[in-house]
């Protein structure tokens, strides 16, 4: 064998040398063809190699400058039931905060809850939503919610509150120590049950109910008129005449979203309806309700009382009844009266007054209106007021007597809106042990012991019964954020029961209401039948007999009669559609909220009349004190001329940023009267200061100019001429013509179509357009400077004179123009019209030279001025003084829609992810788009259902319906700019 | 070429040609004087002061602006078509007067077209700076890219673009050929080696023959030709932006020969600005004399009146379109919270150039000099009333809103005067600020001793 040297093991193996010994012996075919290849193939140098070395090297170098965001897509590792990444689930819940009650469906996406929408399959709310609910999610992601229980400030465990916590409340109970439970008005059965069985577990213990907003005169006033304090049922939609005193009930009374629903019904005038309610509003500072009314009539609020007693008087004496002798006043009550009698059964007074004495007129007024069993149900009770003012009072005193040994707070913030705060905080320190069960940092926690944080309600499972049989439920739409747990289930196991709240539940409802429905067979089929609606509607109905006991009115009757009355200045006390109480001042959509009537934001003031300023020589914005408050002046138009307003829900102090200094608390001049808190302070003096305040107003200038941009009409012009008030618009339309080919879009055309009829300028709209489309929070400052972002506004104009202007609003979005001056003048076509008519932006095209935005005669479009959001390349620069783009807020952005940057123009684009997912989804079902599919988010949450949006190539759709109607006009048509969003007239109820 | 006797001399002191060179040079040699470096000093610290607001813009964005929802442009736009006006009056005196056989121009025509190349590059940095992010600026050219993006030609945003850019490159062409025989002039005189070399390299070898100077005199008629139509073709398409609009105050026909005249009507009050002052510090009295200032004076008088004249129409068409909101615009500039800047405006351009009239007036030097501050600033006021009246206060009252300048866009402002006036200064230390050729040229017919020879 032959002798073989190697290497290696490779050398060894592969027989190398063979192939080149073939090459060796000299193969010429083999070497020509080589020669021949090699000549084929361009001489590489060694120049081409520097060349191709460094080409190689310097793209290396371009490319690997060029930082790529390392973007990461974990896939579930199981993937949950029902979840499909990218397609948002609908979960049935219900908000209420103490204050106001909606039914709502909660859209989550990806397990987080983005956007509120309302409940269509309830009858309270049926589907609309406030300003307050829509924005209640961006709560849950809240930068001051408490991340773990509290023991003295300091961070501390479940296991370790809750052992001291019982022991405390045992040693307590043991020595007959008084426990309080402090809540608001609990709707939920089972919370109520909760609280009981705690209460049966520590012997002493009470639970106390304190309503920020109260309604404790009416519920005093009940108990005397019908043997039971409750609050009825008010039957907008039944009553063609409505009087209202001062009760803002579109607004902040008792439940204005299933009141606006129930007003609009009887004032929409579409679907071939030709009679609408009339409504007549008494008021002193200007509200929400009083700018809708068909007649608003400016009546001080210290004068109300002897006005109703007045109104009384003149009923009586239209029934044949003997009247009482009365004080005049300026008011003639006796027109009034016999409209209201010519009404009888159809009619409707309501008050808004948290005195006992007026709420007992108002009973009588309507006892002679026949309204009980008509307008007004009394055996379906509002249960969303039950708190009484006087035990309030009293657990404060007792607190202070050192009487109360254990307190503890569940969702209320006495340390900020108790009147006598100072107290409550003094009364604390003697309570021996204080637990605070809030979700989020607040004045009252920070001097609580303990602090126990309660879930969101987005995280919580919960139920309601807002009314005598309507019930609901919530449900966790998102794993608990933090290390919090329901207050109920505190409460159950401070009281030993360790179950669950969601079996807890369960359990109560399997109890008491399984065992009367006679749909289902199963409690599981039941429960998640009502689970999936959200609610559940049962036919239980209060049962005790009402009887009318008119001998309390007739005392406040002789009382009245006795009454003088002073000319002092009125201050009025009053809770907006943003902040309202509060309780959501850290909630920045509902900060930069415009207020209806004033369009101001991130601010309280003090609304005061024209001619009152005049007299005082007070300008706008100039500081003036009342009793102790140092307030901004603002001149009100139609304001009562000697009755001032303040907003309650400013001037936080512990409640993060951005609410904490925002405005002045004013709950401290609230005053209680027989007991109960009145919300009008009589005898004020209001002392001008040398300095200024500025406001950030997002309108400031008020008066239409005489142009026919707001059409409007009276109910008795409409019924003569269907057009009235809107005959430009058949002008506009003759004038039409255009040397260019008309613009003719095939297939889907949207459009929208909104009835000023209906809308009441409540603002829900604005906040549900700035969750659904990430509209960024720009704050005060930028407010002044005019760079809100809004996309959608809500145009406020007075009519007349300054005194008693009428009010009319128009809600602005972009118009969606077929013939667009925004889109032929941006040289980088950024804006385009697609082939569905929308008016669309390509934002990384946009570079930012705001021609759109100088050419938009409707100003809808709005510019990133600066980096509002933290998607500019640059760090360092960004704008966000309301914290909005932490970590934790951000969670409640729709991944649907682009976070803009710096620089970049944005504006309403219809929802297109609303329809671009409808459009899919009817795709995937093999079938048309069917008409009221799809609704973008400001129609979706309107209350007043004043928002249409559809197909307008469908002639049967209804916006293509309201687009025929004789009403429909265009914003500015007569520049042809041929908008796809129609307005109709707006028509009042009223003779000029 | 025969000369009316009766006209005055445009040349003064019975210069010879090597009197003319050593005059027109005599700004080039030495050192600069201390005056020079006060000025620039001066123009060169504003410009930093620019570039630090730029910066500001580009980093924090347009929010360092006073601009809001309602008001999209102020100073940016205002300034941009300030400056472009002011850059018209080079080319026009180059071009137009040159197509007109007006001799008395050559004292003039180098100077004011510098001034024209650095107005527009000035101008020309607003709609850049405007759209706060400089870097995206590329976005406007219409380049083929994979994502097949193009620009939109119905834009007059994208006008300007091929406006401003044709108008820059021509102008520059322009004085460029116009400077060649010049620099062969400054590249003969030239001592140190280094200067020599620079001139000999920019003069593109000019020889002084005489096929170069029948090709010269040919490229320069051409590029007149082609320039002439630019003078109005490119604020004629500045006015476009706001005439094609809809906005009340913009959406006007009137536009355009108003844009243009109100142009040449600032360009020659700023040439009359720099020149009053450089004419003294440079000893060119006898170059740029009064009758040159009243020739341009009488431009300024015409020009004037044509802009009084349009903002009188468009009060009148206004008012009898019967159109409220076109109304209520022209009331509203009048009377408005913005009444102050149109009263400034109608002073500074209606008012004040009608002095002129007085033939006192008109051939005073410090007269003339102020009052061409004053048209100055009257076509600043003019593009502010128009840019920020208009859109203050148009269709939707809910959206009426106030403007107020900040730091920043002052010092944008300041900054692109800096520049200008450094650019300025520069200019006249490198290259004759008279074109000598063409002053050699009039010599003969137009020369004081000229005119002597004809009294004799």
């Amino acid at each position: 064998m032959e002798k073989k040297y190697f290497k290696s093991i490779e050398e060894l193996r592969v027989d190398t040398s063979r192939t080149i010994d073939i090459h060796a012996k000299g193969d010429k075919h083999f070497i020509l063809q080589a020669e021949k290849e090699s000549a084929a193939l361009p001489p590489t140098s060694r120049r081409d190699f520097l060349k191709a070395f460094g080409f190689t090297i310097a793209s290396a170098a371009v490319v690997s400058s060029c930082e790529q965001p390392v973007r990461k897509a974990i896939p579930f590792l199981i993937q949950p039931e029902g979840i499909v990444p990218g397609k948002a689930s609908y979960y049935a819940s219900t908000f209420f905060d103490g204050i106001d009650y909606c039914s709502v469906l909660v859209k989550v996406r990806d397990g987080r809850p983005i956007k509120i929408e309302g409940n269509n399959l309830s009858s309270v709310t049926k589907g609309g939503t406030n300003a307050r609910t829509q924005a209640s999610v961006l709560n849950l992601y809240d930068n001051i919610r408490y991340k773990n229980p509290l023991k003295e400030g300091a961070e501390s465990s479940w296991d370790l509150v809750d052992g001291e916590i019982v022991s405390k409340l045992r040693q307590i109970s043991s020595r007959n120590g008084k426990i309080v439970l402090l809540t608001p008005t609990i709707i939920s059965p089972s919370t109520k049950a909760a609280i009981a069985e705690f209460v049966a577990a520590f012997p002493g213990a009470e639970a106390v109910t304190y309503d920020v907003a109260s309604a404790s005169g009416m519920l005093q006033a009940n108990e005397l008129s019908f043997g039971k304090a409750f609050i009825p049922s008010y039957r907008f939609d039944k009553a063609d005449f409505i009087v209202s005193f001062d009760a803002d009930f579109l607004g902040s009374w008792l439940s204005p979203i299933e009141y606006t629903k129930l007003y609009m019904q009887n004032r929409r005038l579409t679907d071939g309806k030709k009679t609408m309610s009339r409504h007549i509003h008494y008021e002193g500072a200007m509200s929400l309700t009083g700018s809708n009314a068909d007649y608003r009539i400016q009546l001080r609020p210290s004068q109300q009382k002897l006005a109703l007693a007045h109104l009384l008087n003149e009923l009586k004496r239209l029934s044949g009844q003997p009247a009482t002798q009365l004080p005049a006043i300026s008011h003639d009550m006796s027109d009034l009266a016999s409209n209201l009698m010519k009404h009888r059964g159809k009619a409707l007074v309501v008050s808004g007054s948290n005195s006992k004495d007026e709420q007992l007129l108002v009973n009588e007024i309507n006892h002679l209106l026949d309204s009980y069993g008509n307008t007004i149900e009394t055996d379906v009770e509002l249960k969303t007021r039950q708190g009484i003012d006087s035990k309030m009072a009293t657990l404060v005193d007792e607190m202070n007597a050192g009487k109360v040994a254990a307190l503890l707070v569940m969702d209320v913030n006495p340390a900020y809106d108790y009147p006598k705060a100072n107290e409550f905080a003094e009364g604390l320190k003697k309570v021996e042990l204080s637990v605070s069960l809030n979700f989020a940092q607040d004045e009252t926690s920070a001097l609580t012991t303990y602090v126990c944080p309660d879930h969101h309600y987005l995280e919580a499972w919960n139920d309601a019964e807002v009314k005598t049989g309507y019930y609901s439920l919530s449900q966790p739409a998102i794993r608990p954020i933090f290390n919090t747990r329901s207050a109920q289930e505190s409460l159950l196991r401070w009281s030993g029961n360790t179950d669950d709240f969601r079996h807890y539940i369960q359990n109560w409802w399997e109890k008491n209401l399984f065992t009367a429905n006679d749909q289902h067979l199963l409690f599981t089929s039941f429960w998640n039948q009502k689970l999936h609606d959200g609610v559940y509607e049962s036919a239980k109905r209060e049962t005790d007999p009402y009887v009318y006991n008119p001998l309390p009115a007739e005392a406040v009757m002789q009382k009245a009669a006795a009454a003088t009355l002073p000319d002092s200045i009125d201050l009025v006390f009053y809770t907006n559609v943003s902040v309202g109480t509060g309780k959501h001042a850290n909630n920045p959509w509902l900060q930069e909220l415009p207020d209806p009537v004033t369009k101001v934001c991130w601010d309280n003031y003090l609304m005061i009349s024209p001619k009152l300023a005049g007299e005082m020589g007070i300008s706008d914005e100039q500081l003036v004190e009342v009793n102790g408050l140092s307030l901004p002046a603002l001149i009100q138009p139609g304001q009562e001329y000697k009755t001032l307003a303040v907003a309650l829900g400013y001037g936080r102090q512990n409640a993060g940023v951005p609410a904490n200094g925002v405005g002045q608390n004013a709950y401290a001049l609230l005053q209680a009267e027989d007991g109960n808190i009145s919300y009008v302070l009589s005898g004020v003096t209001p002392n001008p200061q040398s300095g200024t305040f500025a406001l950030a107003r997002t309108q400031t200038h008020h008066s239409l100019e005489g142009r026919e941009l707001l059409r409007e009409t009276t109910l008795e012009e409409y019924l003569e001429k269907p057009n009235a008030g809107n005959e430009a618009h058949e002008k506009a339309e003759h004038h039409m013509k255009t040397l260019y080919p008309p613009v003719e879009i095939d297939g889907l055309h949207w459009g929208m179509a909104i009835d000023l009829n209906a809308c009441t300028g409540c603002n829900a709209c604005v906040v549900a357009c700035s969750a659904e489309n990430n509209v960024p929070v720009v704050g005060k400052e930028q407010v002044m400077a005019a760079r809100e972002m809004h996309w959608i506004r809500i145009d406020r104009y007075y009519k007349g004179d300054e005194h008693d202007p009428e009010v009319i609003r128009q809600p602005v979005m972009c118009q969606h123009c077929d013939n667009a001056p925004c889109e032929n003048v941006c040289p980088v076509a950024a804006t385009t019209h697609s082939n569905e008519g929308l008016n669309q932006m390509a934002y990384n095209r946009c570079i930012g030279t705001r021609y759109c935005a100088n050419n938009c005669p409707y100003k809808v479009r709005r510019f990133n001025y600066l980096d509002y959001t933290g998607a500019d390349a640059f760090k360092g620069n960004r704008y966000d003084p309301t914290e909005m783009t932490t970590d934790l807020r951000r969670l409640v952005l729709n991944p649907d829609v682009t976070v803009r940057a710096k620089g970049v123009i944005e504006k309403c684009s219809f929802c297109v992810q609303r329809i671009q997912d409808k459009k899919l989804q009817a795709k995937n079902e093999n079938r048309q788009l069917r008409d009221g599919e799809i609704i973008p988010a400001c129609g979706q949450a309107c209350p007043a259902d004043a928002i249409v949006f559809g197909n307008l190539n469908d002639k049967n759709s209804k916006v293509s319906q309201y687009f025929a109607s004789e009403r429909n006009y265009h914003l500015l048509e007569e520049i042809h700019t041929l908008p796809s969003v129609g307005y109709l007239t707006k028509v009042k109820n009223r003779t000029v | 070429m025969y000369v009316s006797p009766i006209r005055e001399p445009l040349i003064k002191g019975s210069k010879d040609y090597g009197q003319v060179t050593k005059d027109i040079l005599s700004p080039m040699a030495g050192k600069p004087s201390k005056y020079w470096y006060m000025g620039i000093t001066l123009s060169g610290t504003a410009a930093l002061f620019g570039a630090w607001a730029t910066f500001v813009t580009v980093y924090y964005g347009i929010g360092t602006w006073g601009l809001n929802k309602t008001i999209g442009w102020a100073w940016d736009i205002t300034n941009f078509v300030w400056w472009v006006g002011i850059g018209h009056a080079g080319t026009f005196i180059s071009a137009i007067l040159l197509l007109f056989r007006q001799k008395w121009r050559t004292s003039i025509n180098r100077s004011a077209e510098a001034m024209t190349l650095m107005a527009i590059a000035m101008a020309g940095f607003f709609p850049l700076i405007h759209m706060g992010r400089l870097l995206l600026g590329f976005f406007i050219f219409p380049y083929p890219n994979t994502r097949a993006l193009w620009v939109n030609f119905n834009s007059p945003l994208l006008w300007d673009v091929f406006a401003i850019t044709t108008y820059l490159l021509v102008s520059l062409i322009f004085w460029y050929v116009g400077l060649i025989p010049d620099l062969g002039t400054v590249r003969d005189k030239a001592t140190g080696k280094i200067k020599k070399a620079i001139y000999g390299f920019l003069s593109f070898g000019w020889t002084g023959s005489v096929r170069q100077w029948t090709r010269h005199e040919t490229v320069s008629l051409i590029l007149a030709g082609l320039a002439a139509p630019l003078v109005f073709s490119v604020h004629t398409i500045v006015s476009f932006d706001f005439a094609t609009s809809v906005i009340p105050g913009w959406h006007t026909t009137i536009f355009p020969p108003y844009f243009v005249s109100g142009a040449v009507f600032s360009g020659f009050a700023m040439v009359l600005t720099l020149l009053i002052v450089a004419r003294k510090a440079l000893n060119l009295e006898e170059y740029i004399t009064i009758g040159h200032i009243e020739n341009m004076n009488k431009v300024i008088i015409i020009t004037g009146s044509i802009v009084g004249i349009a903002y009188i129409t468009e009060f009148f068409i206004a008012w009898y379109s019967g159109v409220e909101y076109e109304m209520y615009t022209f009331v509203n500039r009048a009377t408005g919270p913005y009444a102050w800047a149109y009263w400034i405006m109608m002073t500074c351009n209606v008012i004040t150039p009608q002095l002129f009239w007085i033939k006192k007036i008109r051939t005073n030097v410090v007269a003339t000099f102020i009052i061409s501050i004053f048209v100055n600033i009257g076509m600043w006021f003019e593009r502010f009333v128009i840019v920020v009246t208009s859109l203050h206060r148009d269709y939707l009252p809910s959206s009426w809103s106030m403007y107020k300048p900040t730091f920043v866009e002052v010092a944008l402002f300041v900054g692109t005067l800096g520049i200008f006036f450094t650019l300025f200064l520069l200019f006249i230390r490198v290259f004759p600020v008279i074109a000598i050729a063409e002053v050699k040229s009039v010599l003969k017919s137009a020369g004081e001793n000229k005119k002597e020879l004809h009294h004799e």
